[in-house]
């Protein structure tokens, strides 16, 4: 771990100008992924700003009646919030299927959205990675890929983000609220918020340096069914090999999301209009562009099989 | 002690505090935070600077140059010690790879320097500045590639084979002829590997943690080229071992040489992610396995051969050793191949042989039955032996194999399970039922204990015996008190330090009777010098209850012991019972699964063992054992999995998000039944190993399940959803 300073900051307002003012600054919240990066030198701020005393924990009724998730709760209070369970119980259910207790008790919602990739070669500072070194390679292709990405994913990358959470505020249209140094605030989509690799997977997100997220909105209700099937190798405590992330309405129409599968939260658009046709065609639109490897490729049918597990689910 | 006729009755079969399942004597401590492990011994240590190991970078090649410079002016570092400034090392006999490497690159994360600095984080981050321009040659990384080149091992039965096997293979009317792999797998033991190391003149100390003493003493001194009489290794804590700290290790030697060239104690604890690439591992087996039967199940012909890799020197996960003991037959073979592989080092992992060897075994016969249109347990019924069937004039010392799978079926209700795989749905998930058989030799090793008695009537028992988890403290305080009449809360425990007698140590399921063995020897001779004090007969002298009484003459042990205590030390050593007698230990595993249709997950819904393994010293410390055990088998049916770059040479997964073990969520309902047994040649505590025969055969039982759930045969390990997926049922 390289040396770094730190302070608290007390408003946002604080945060961002601290940020601007050191020029390798992070902000740290729940810590739960960074200071594991760290202590492997893969992630080395000088600087460590803490937003933990910010006022960002509350989560709100929006004017437009949907909710305004501040960016420090914790993924166990959202998961559990009477709110969140009663009208986006994706969410809920994708929280919950994510790490463990513990860490759900420290991380945040900003965080869990900014958590890095969890591929093995990144993890190796032996190892070339474009995202860790921009330029050095990708020791992951051609190497052990069993959890990397099947869509959207470059010559330069094929790491997946591992968020649970991201996949279903993806589903529900989430919008991230964010203040720059010099007090400008914007809204981005979640759809905008997360990037695919390209030539710079170590750009992850539309953010600018110093950025910082306030909130994640949620839009109005929108009832349906809601359903997370998150898929892995044990019961609990591990990354998806993908996951499904399903808002369901009575006449078949709906939101599906996907995770395990891209560098960001899967969805599009065109693949919904085809679930009034059941779930084969809606995979195969989802999946018309995929390129998986001979570790990942099993991908494929799982994705295809447990969109169709969940379809079948919210029917009843 | 000579152990070389089988046990009579003695003071152990009053069973006064042997047998029963008490709590682990050292629980309070542990449960309380209290217990000092390696990297805790903070007492005797004042001033300890701290340790960071680097690993090699490169699978195979040698380092062309380091540079130090940047490591050294940072803040707090001390030394930095690296083959080039280490001075002259030997390799202990038990390892393969050099602990520290260079110039040459034997493997990846070969340990090249170790940086001692003032604080943790500043070692940590120093070992980080150093520059190593390495030269990489070419490796053997592939097991399936390397095994075409593979030859029989030197050091260990290769081959073995009675009647004809060939003819009578080709002769059978039933025959099953199939492959099945078992991937590299890691030990991923709680506590790293951990040692403070001080020297005191030339005397050097480690506080470390490690399953055998006396083998870390011996390596310790053949690496540094000291006397043996100078290193003494203290390790009364293990955060769990599975055979990954039967061996000296790096952690310990870059303490050593952290500590001599920073001339003040080092503290060195390898990181979770080095841990999986620098110690040792389970290595990957290919094994081939033909059966042939008659038409009514019985073994005419079995033929079992297993490849493997490691290091050149190294030797060969034994996976044939069940199928030489295991079933009848008249015709047989097997044999071992081992290639050269440049991983790093494959060693011993809880019941090495059986373990991987009977994952491939118990699938076979499995396979095998149903093309013999019999019940699984029938057909190992069928083919039960209660002799060596390699050498027919051997019986087993006890063999209880058969009551074992017939009790287990009863309890665990196997009639019903659907002899047709595929057949049974409980909503989404596909659900069915397997077993195997559990097998594993009973070994057992010559054990040393130091008993005294003071005059308070306490009793110490001292031996460097060690305590992985297993419960060696509470099964060694029961022996002792058994032998001198005491209550348990009378008897001291001290174990693991290499300053008392040298003792079996924890490996091979052989340290509970072992090591409780060599007490009981030591007992001996302190009942004999109490006797003698008092002017007894020791043979009818009988301690009960705190005293020693013959006739009606009766003396509290604290008046015999007297002001200056009396003490007995013996070791406890074997003479050929085993070699006339087959000792081994039997059980049978039943396992329900459920597979998701739809995902193909797989999720156990309830496992039992049935265990018979001699006498059960403590039942509660075995249960624990023999469940913890049985998680581990699940592992290795659904998870565990050390996968290789073929390209680089190394284990990718080298985290424990990586390398999946089975969580809490994972093993929803266990039990456990000991038969109630006596082995009188295994020693006088008539006792058998059973820390490794509750891993034996539980990943087949999973993967004989998952295939009466499916009908999907898979014979690679681990059954991960991508390998049964494109063969479950299509949805509607």
């Amino acid at each position: 771990m390289k040396s770094f300073t730190y302070e608290r900051a007390a408003s946002p307002a604080e945060a961002v100008a601290a940020a601007a003012r050191v020029p390798d600054a992070k902000f740290i919240a729940g810590g739960t992924n960074l200071l594991d990066l760290m202590k492997l030198e893969i992630e080395t701020p000088g600087h460590l700003i803490d937003v933990n005393g910010l006022g960002l924990d509350k989560i709100e009724p929006t004017n437009e009646g949907g909710l305004r998730i501040g960016a420090l709760v914790r993924n166990t209070d959202l998961a559990a919030d009477a709110r969140v369970r009663r009208d986006y119980g994706v969410l809920s259910r994708a929280l919950l299927a994510g790490a463990s207790g513990q860490l759900r008790n420290k991380a945040t919602t900003a965080g869990n959205l900014l958590q890095r990739t969890r591929c093995p070669y990144f993890y190796d500072t032996n190892m070339p990675c474009n995202k860790r070194q921009p330029g050095s390679g990708c020791a992951a292709i051609g190497g052990f890929s069993r959890q990397h990405a099947v869509l959207g994913a470059s010559e330069a990358c094929i790491a997946v983000h591992p968020s649970d959470m991201a996949v279903a505020m993806r589903a529900l249209d989430a919008t991230v609220e964010t203040v720059k140094a010099n007090g400008t605030t914007r809204s981005i989509a979640i759809a905008d918020f997360h990037r695919l690799p390209g030539d710079t997977p170590d750009k992850e997100t539309v953010l600018d340096a110093g950025e910082l997220i306030t909130a994640v909105t949620l839009p109005k209700p929108i009832g349906g069914t809601h359903i997370y099937r998150k898929v892995r190798d044990r019961a609990s405590y591990a990354f998806a090999l993908v996951s499904v992330a399903a808002i369901v309405q009575r006449d078949g129409t709906g939101n599906v999301a996907l995770g395990g599968v891209a560098h960001k939260p899967w969805r599009m658009e065109a693949a919904e209009a085809q679930m009034p046709r059941g779930a084969t065609a809606v995979a195969e639109r989802l999946l018309a562009d995929a390129k998986p490897t001979s570790d990942n490729a099993f991908k494929l049918p799982l994705v295809r099989r447990t969109l169709a597990g969940a379809l079948a689910e919210a029917k009843g | 002690m000579k152990f070389n006729t089988p046990a009579t009755t003695n003071p152990i079969d009053q069973l006064k505090v042997v047998g029963h399942p008490l709590d682990r004597i050292d629980g309070p401590l542990k449960t309380t935070g209290t217990a000092p492990y390696a990297y805790e011994h903070h007492e005797g240590v004042a001033n300890a600077a701290y340790g960071h190991v680097l690993g090699a970078a490169i699978a195979k090649g040698r380092i062309a140059s380091m540079d130090l410079s940047r490591a050294k002016a940072a803040p707090g570092v001390i030394a930095i010690v690296t083959a080039e400034n280490a001075g002259r090392l030997d390799k202990g006999s038990k390892n393969t790879a050099k602990l520290l490497g260079g110039p040459d690159i034997e493997h990846y994360h070969q340990a090249v320097a170790v940086v001692v600095a003032e604080s943790f984080e500043q070692a940590r981050a120093a070992a980080q500045l150093i520059r190593v321009d390495y030269v990489k040659a070419d490796g053997a990384f592939d097991l399936s590639d390397a095994r075409k080149s593979a030859t029989p091992p030197t050091d260990t039965q290769a081959d073995s084979a009675r009647g004809d096997f060939t003819a009578a293979f080709a002769a059978a009317p039933v025959t099953l002829d199939e492959t099945y792999s078992t991937p590299d797998q890691a030990h991923a033991m709680m506590e790293p590997h951990a040692t403070i190391a001080a020297w005191t003149g030339d005397k050097l100390t480690l506080w470390t943690s490690n399953q055998m003493i006396a083998w870390g003493v011996d390596d310790m001194a053949a690496t540094l080229g000291i006397p043996k009489q100078n290193v003494r290794l203290v390790s009364p804590f293990i955060g769990g071992g599975f055979g990954g700290k039967l061996f000296l290790r790096a952690d310990a030697l870059m303490a050593a040489l952290g500590a001599r060239a920073a001339r003040r104690p080092v503290k060195v604890a390898l990181s979770r992610p080095m841990m999986f690439n620098n110690t040792t591992h389970r290595p990957a087996t290919i094994q081939r396995i033909r059966i042939g039967a008659t038409p009514d199940g019985k073994i005419t012909a079995v033929g079992h051969e297993s490849w493997s890799g490691d290091l050149p020197g190294g030797g060969p996960e034994l996976a044939v050793q069940q199928t030489r003991l295991l079933y009848a037959g008249e015709n047989r073979m097997t044999a071992l191949r081992l290639a050269v592989l440049d991983l790093p080092e494959g060693n011993a992992m809880r019941a090495p042989g059986e373990a991987p060897g009977l994952m491939a075994l118990e699938i076979a016969m499995d396979e095998m039955a149903e093309k013999l249109g019999m019940d699984p347990i029938a057909f190992r019924v069928a083919n039960d032996t209660q002799v060596d069937p390699e050498h027919p004039d051997r019986p087993f010392s006890q063999r209880r194999l058969v009551e074992c799978l017939q009790l287990g079926a009863e309890r665990f209700g196997w009639s019903a399970r659907a002899a047709q795989p595929g057949r049974v749905r409980d909503g989404d998930w596909l659900v069915g039922m397997g077993v195997a058989a559990a097998f594993r030799n009973n070994l057992v090793m010559k054990s040393g204990a130091r008993v005294r008695l003071d005059n308070k009537g306490m009793l110490t028992v001292e031996t460097d015996m060690t305590d992985i988890g297993t419960g060696s403290y509470t099964v060694i305080a029961q022996t002792a008190a058994e032998m001198m009449g005491l209550p348990l809360e009378k008897v001291r425990v001290r174990l693991g330090d290499s300053s008392f007698p040298v003792s079996a140590g924890s490996g091979g399921q052989w340290g509970g009777n072992s090591s409780t063995a060599g007490v009981y020897a030591a007992c001996v001779k302190l009942r004999e010098a109490v006797a003698q004090k008092l002017g007894f007969n020791s043979a009818d002298a009988v301690f009960a209850n705190g005293d020693v009484r013959l006739g009606n003459r009766s003396v509290p042990l604290t008046e015999a012991a007297g002001a200056d205590g009396l003490s007995g030390e013996d070791t406890m050593e074997y003479g050929d019972l085993s070699e006339k007698y087959q000792q081994s230990t039997f059980g049978g595993h039943f396992v329900e699964v459920g597979v998701d249709v739809v995902t193909g997950e797989v999720r156990v819904r309830r496992m039992l063992a049935v265990c018979a393994a001699g006498r059960i010293l403590n039942p509660k410390t075995a249960r624990s054992q023999v469940i913890g055990a049985m998680t581990m088998g699940v592992g290795a049916a659904l998870m565990e999995d050390l996968k290789i770059d073929k390209r680089l040479g190394f284990f990718v997964n080298h985290d424990l998000a990586g390398y999946e073990v089975p969580v809490h969520a994972d093993i929803p309902h266990q039990d456990v039944i000991f038969l109630d047994e006596t082995d009188p040649m295994s020693s006088p505590m008539k006792a058998k190993g059973v820390g490794e025969l509750g891993i034996c055969g539980v990943a087949a039982a999973t993967a004989n399940a998952i295939y009466n759930a499916t009908g999907v045969r898979v014979r690679d390990y681990p059954v991960t959803l991508d390998k049964h997926l494109d063969r479950l049922p299509e949805l509607s």
